[in-house]
């Protein structure tokens, strides 16, 4: 610890804070512009400069390391001085051009000029301006506002692992870019845009649409894969017009992906208002009444055993209990979560990430087994490649060659490999036993195959031989990639004794054992294979379940219905409505709530918090928000077969994963560029 | 004047052969080993009371610099030397000379500093422009390589050496000594945060410390001849030789090896043959090269060449570059083109700099043609001040700093050439308010 004196108020910091932490600790704000918590230090803005006593000239604070003893001001005229001379020099060419710029109401230069500059320009020279780049659909640049803090820069190579940005050129002709005009791949892009102090680096589809100060900020989470970044919905009337990260460092500190932020204009695209009621093979126009009359017609001489149900991925917690509590009702066991057919359930503690993503911090080797966590989760692999960036982290691959922007050992490609780990005879075993803190992350790609619950149990035996599971420290993780998943199995939304899961459901209804299936946002799966079953369809994106559906009933986003979801780690996180859903649409448990009243075998939640009591007495895990109670380690995974064929990518298009990205014009745009745009490649390529 | 007894650069003009054999006659190579026998403190302890300072152009103690280095090296973190060779500073040309005419006793200054210091490897980071210097200095680091001067046991002194050349791209930020090392990465030359000082992270972020050509060609004499000799000439903290360059309008340019403190107007007179037209035509000189403030003649006529005598002029010896500027001069014009200098050399990387140095052209030309108002002379003064000490680097400093001496000296020439434009005869007041 050591004793600083800032502004006359004795302060106490940990040794190798800075001068600015210390500043802040005090209380005396210091401006600045290139700084960033999350980001290494540049000290290229000048603006953070503060007196120090015994220093021949202003120090810059952020830059400099605290030491015992400093005597420091942030407010002599001479400081004073100083930082409107570093504004003055940062608005000379600054085209000042505030009413045309989106960053208008939330720019650090604007809020700082008024703060700490002067309020008159003493420069009548002819201003620098820069030609713009194309950095992208995400991102729309306008180069001569820049003012050259390199923050985006530093993301770039430091957070996103892309080093694409950078400086050419000297003194005032400096420019920011990518070195050749390109598209910034990274899936962590439109972080920069909230990294920008000034408007540079702007949302390109959200641009000119409004002003900040126009926007209702709803509070909310992500659920386009299963992180759960918190999240915040900007709303102007009936509309989302962006999705901005809210801070949370148990989560996704203060990032999220492009598909969570930019994917948001899906939301009004491609939606289900009203129901539809398919006749002559077509879906017309119906209102509820008569929706929900044709499904109670469907179910009559349907046994409980001839119905199922599905719910998909961004399906939330309380819908699938009012399902569950109806197919129940129903007399059905045949009811499914998992759309890709993961071979998960059983203990809690066999489904759950359980070291916790900001635990990923602690761990020094990682083995990663069928997962692609760039992609199925990009902030679980974001903070792998925080720890990595500190050092001595180890990390082994089992799986497809990917670039998961940190260096990693590719092990093997399929279950025989994760097997030579289990035996002890693979050198990684090594890593594994001398580290400290080893991890396993088992994905998608490995667990949602036939041979899932084989490979589940070699993971198994792999944590338990490595002592990955003791007290204080659980190294075993399942990598999910939809936000319903851990939800879903929490509740029990999966076969009971003699239920089919979504393989059995989809044969069953080719067979025409099962004749009526109940879809929950379900559109991942072949629905082809549903035709000769009665479908209801319950959702808000017209996608592939809708159009195979003889029932449509249109539901809510989760920008538009106060819900809960779990994230990977088991942390129950719930989103807030931000909208109303569009048209005649309904919150989904009410709609579930309805139709069993039509049924005439009333669902007994009146209200919302019915239902979570209803969800709280299925598992107990929802009794707590917002935090990760951890999970008991018990049986799960059955010990089988290793020798199947490599593990697959899970995710084919990142930019096209559910109905929300897929309806959005944004995500197309970067699929274009970034996946199918990579593939076709052309006669050239040899 | 210095005696040739007490000449350290005894090759500077290229007269006598600058191969091995040839400076082996003038006394390079000569007791090496016997030197580094006496251990690594001693040579340090030597150059702390020869009171050398570091001749690039601040002008810090060279034995202090050393003792920083850390005295048990880490041999994952090894020490190293870097000679900054970049010698870009307009007006300067004296490294220039001493690699081409003398390159042994840097090399072999080289070993004795890398030796002191614990350094096992040397990087010369030379100007990309000194094609020849180059050469010259790389054949003669082989000559010493193959003479088992440098390299394994270097001349048998059981210490293990090696140098290396690193041609540079002809960038004067490249000179700053933290943008050197960036550069001799293969990065940007954009200087670094201090601290942490090279001597804690330096080169690959291991403890390095750069040295001025000259500072590291003097060591062998001092420590050949003794601390106490080379303390004894000069004045008391600005001791020993110093290699002057005299450009500009006098009758003779040169390089030449002097002693400390010399009057500037003997030195003009003696080595460069005086000022074109006589000391009386005499308008101003910059003493230290291009970035130090500028000395009207009233202060010429008897100001002392050593870093303190010119710092209470409100100027520095800075590389010890004396531009002499004789009444011809349009002394604006002539800043101007320094500030165009400055405006084209910043790496762009803070704010003052970047955004300063070009306004301070721009202020500049206008200024140059009286285009502008007398107030504007002041809003320069507030410029340059607010650029001065608020950079990474010193460059900032060093754009800022000949401006200050213009109009700290001829504040009158820019008020003159105003009026002038305005049709307002001199002599009469200059009209205030805009």
């Amino acid at each position: 610890m050591m004793k600083l004196t800032i502004d006359g108020i004795e302060v106490e910091v940990e040794d190798g804070s800075t001068v600015l932490q210390a500043c802040e600790q005090a209380g005396a704000e210091v401006p600045r512009f290139c700084f960033h918590d999350r980001l290494s230090i540049a000290g290229n803005c000048r603006m953070c400069l503060v007196d120090l006593e015994k220093a021949p000239k202003p120090i810059a604070s952020c830059a400099m390391p605290a030491g015992d003893g400093m005597v420091v001001h942030t407010n002599t005229p001479e400081i004073k001085k100083a930082r409107e001379g570093v504004m003055e020099f940062l608005l000379i060419n600054h085209p000042l051009d505030c009413p045309i710029c989106d960053q208008g109401g939330e720019c650090d230069l604007q809020d700082q000029a008024m703060a700490y500059g002067r309020h008159f320009s003493r420069y009548g020279e002819h201003k620098r301006a820069v030609k713009n780049k194309d950095v992208g659909p995400l991102i729309e640049t306008i180069m001569t506002r820049c003012i050259h803090c390199t923050r985006c820069v530093r993301f770039a190579d430091e957070i996103a692992g892309v080093e694409e940005f950078g400086a050419v050129f000297r003194g005032e002709h400096m420019e920011i870019g990518t070195y050749v005009e390109k598209a910034v791949s990274s899936e962590l892009s439109g972080n920069m845009i909230d990294l920008c102090p000034v408007g540079a680096l702007t949302s390109k589809p959200f641009a000119f649409t409004a002003r900040s100060w126009e926007l209702r900020k709803t509070e909310s989470i992500d659920v386009l894969d299963a992180v759960g970044s918190s999240i915040r919905v900007d709303s102007r009337g009936g509309e989302v017009m962006r999705i901005v990260p809210r801070l949370n460092e148990d989560v996704n500190e203060e990032w999220i992906s492009d598909k969570s932020r930019f994917a948001c204009d899906g939301l009004s695209k491609r939606r289900l208002d009203r129901c539809y009621v398919r006749k002559d093979g077509k879906l017309e126009e119906a209102s509820w009444a008569q929706a929900f009359a044709a499904t109670a017609e469907a179910l009559k001489g349907v046994s409980g055993d001839q119905a199922a149900a599905i719910a998909g991925d961004l399906a939330d917690c309380e819908s699938m209990t009012a399902l569950k509590d109806l197919m129940t009702g129903l007399g059905s066991n045949h009811m499914d979560c998992r759309q890709d057919g993961a071979k998960l359930g059983g203990a809690r503690a066999g489904y759950l990430f359980n070291t916790t993503i900001a635990q990923i911090e602690d761990a020094d080797a990682i083995l990663i087994v069928g997962a692609d966590p760039r992609w199925e989760a990009s902030l679980v692999n974001a903070r792998i490649r925080k720890r990595y960036l500190r050092g001595g982290l180890k990390v082994g691959v089992i799986g497809a060659q990917r670039d998961l922007t940190y260096p990693y050992d590719l092990l093997g490609a399929g279950p025989q490999t994760l097997g030579e780990i289990a035996g002890g005879s693979h050198d990684f075993c090594q890593t594994l036993s001398a580290a400290e803190r080893p991890m396993l992350i088992v994905g998608p790609g490995a667990v949602a195959r036939d041979d899932g619950a084989g490979i589940l149990a070699a993971a198994r035996g792999v944590a338990e031989k490595f002592n990955m599971v003791r007290d204080g420290w659980n190294g075993f993780n399942v990598l999910h990639k939809a936000a319903s998943r851990v939800g879903g199995l929490d509740l029990g939304f999966v076969p009971a004794a003699g239920g089919r899961d979504v393989g059995a459901i989809l044969e069953g209804a080719e067979s025409g054992a099962i004749k009526f299936v109940w879809l929950l946002g379900a559109d991942e799966i072949d629905v082809a294979r549903l035709n000769n079953a009665f479908v209801v369809y319950q959702g808000h994106h017209g996608d592939a379940g809708a159009a195979a559906a003889d029932v449509v009933l249109p539901g809510a986003a989760y920008t538009e219905k106060d819900a809960t979801y779990v994230n990977l780690e088991g942390r129950v996180q719930r989103t807030r409505r931000a909208i109303f859903p569009p048209g005649e649409a309904r919150e989904d448990w009410t709609i579930l709530r309805a139709f069993s009243e039509v049924l005439g075998n009333t669902l007994p939640f009146d209200r919302l918090g019915d239902v979570r009591a209803r969800m709280a007495k299925i598992s107990t895990s929802f009794e707590t928000v917002d935090s990760v109670t951890p999970a008991a380690w018990d049986d799960f995974g059955t010990t089988g077969d290793l020798s199947g064929g490599a593990f697959s990518g899970a995710v084919d298009d990142f930019y096209l994963t559910d109905v929300i990205s897929r309806a959005s014009h944004t995500m197309a745009q970067c699929s274009g560029l970034f996946v199918t745009g990579q593939q076709g490649k052309t006669g050239t390529d040899g | 004047m210095l005696s040739d007894s007490d000449r350290i650069f005894t090759n500077l003009y290229g007269a006598h052969d600058w191969h091995l054999a040839g400076a082996r006659t003038r006394g390079a190579w000569d007791g090496t080993s016997e030197l580094i026998a006496k251990g690594h403190d001693w040579v340090v302890e030597q150059m702390k009371e020869s009171g050398l300072r570091g001749r690039g152009g601040a002008g810090f103690p060279t034995g202090l610099k050393w003792s920083f280095m850390p005295k048990e090296p880490d041999p994952r973190r090894p020490n190293y030397l870097i000679v900054n060779a970049d010698e870009s500073e307009p007006g300067t040309c004296k490294d220039r000379d001493v690699m081409r005419h003398d390159p042994h006793i840097l090399i072999e200054g080289c070993l004795l500093a890398a030796f002191a210091m614990r350094a096992n490897a040397g990087y010369i980071y030379i100007r990309g422009e000194f094609f020849r210097e180059a050469q010259n200095l790389q054949t003669a680091i082989d000559e010493a390589y193959e003479a088992g001067l440098i390299g394994k046991n270097a001349s048998g002194s059981g210490w293990d050496f090696d140098l290396y050349v690193h041609r540079g791209a002809g960038a004067y930020i490249c000179g700053e000594e933290t943008g050197l090392l960036e550069s001799l990465e293969g990065k940007p030359g954009r200087p670094r945060l201090k601290p942490p000082f090279p001597a804690g992270a330096g080169l690959y972020g291991c403890p390095s410390t750069v040295n001025n050509v000259e500072t590291i060609a003097v060591v062998p004499a001092i420590l050949k001849r003794g601390a106490e000799w080379f303390s004894g000439l000069g004045r008391p903290k600005n001791v020993g030789t110093k290699l002057f360059c005299i450009s500009g309008h006098v009758n003779q340019p040169c390089n030449v090896e002097e002693e400390m403190g010399i009057p500037l107007r003997e030195l003009i007179d003696k080595h460069a043959g005086g000022v074109r037209g006589g000391w009386d035509n005499l308008l101003a000189v910059i003493p230290g090269g291009a970035s130090v403030p500028m000395l009207p003649k009233s202060i010429c006529d008897d100001v002392l060449m050593d870093f303190d005598s010119l710092m209470a002029e409100k100027s520095g010896l800075g590389t010890a570059a004396v531009i002499v500027m004789d009444k011809s001069t349009d002394v604006i014009e002539a800043i101007a083109r320094l500030s165009h200098f400055y405006m084209h050399e910043s790496c762009g990387q803070c704010t003052p700099c970047r955004e300063g140095t070009g306004w301070v052209y721009r202020l500049m030309q206008r200024l140059v043609k009286g285009d502008a108002s007398v107030e504007e002379i002041d809003l320069l003064w507030d410029v340059v001040g607010q650029i001065e000490g608020s950079t990474i680097c010193a460059l900032g400093d060093a754009a800022a700093w000949p401006i200050q001496g213009l109009i700290r000296h001829f504040r009158s020439e820019m008020e003159q050439r105003i009026l002038a434009r305005q049709g307002i005869p001199s002599g009469a007041d200059a009209p205030r308010a805009a």
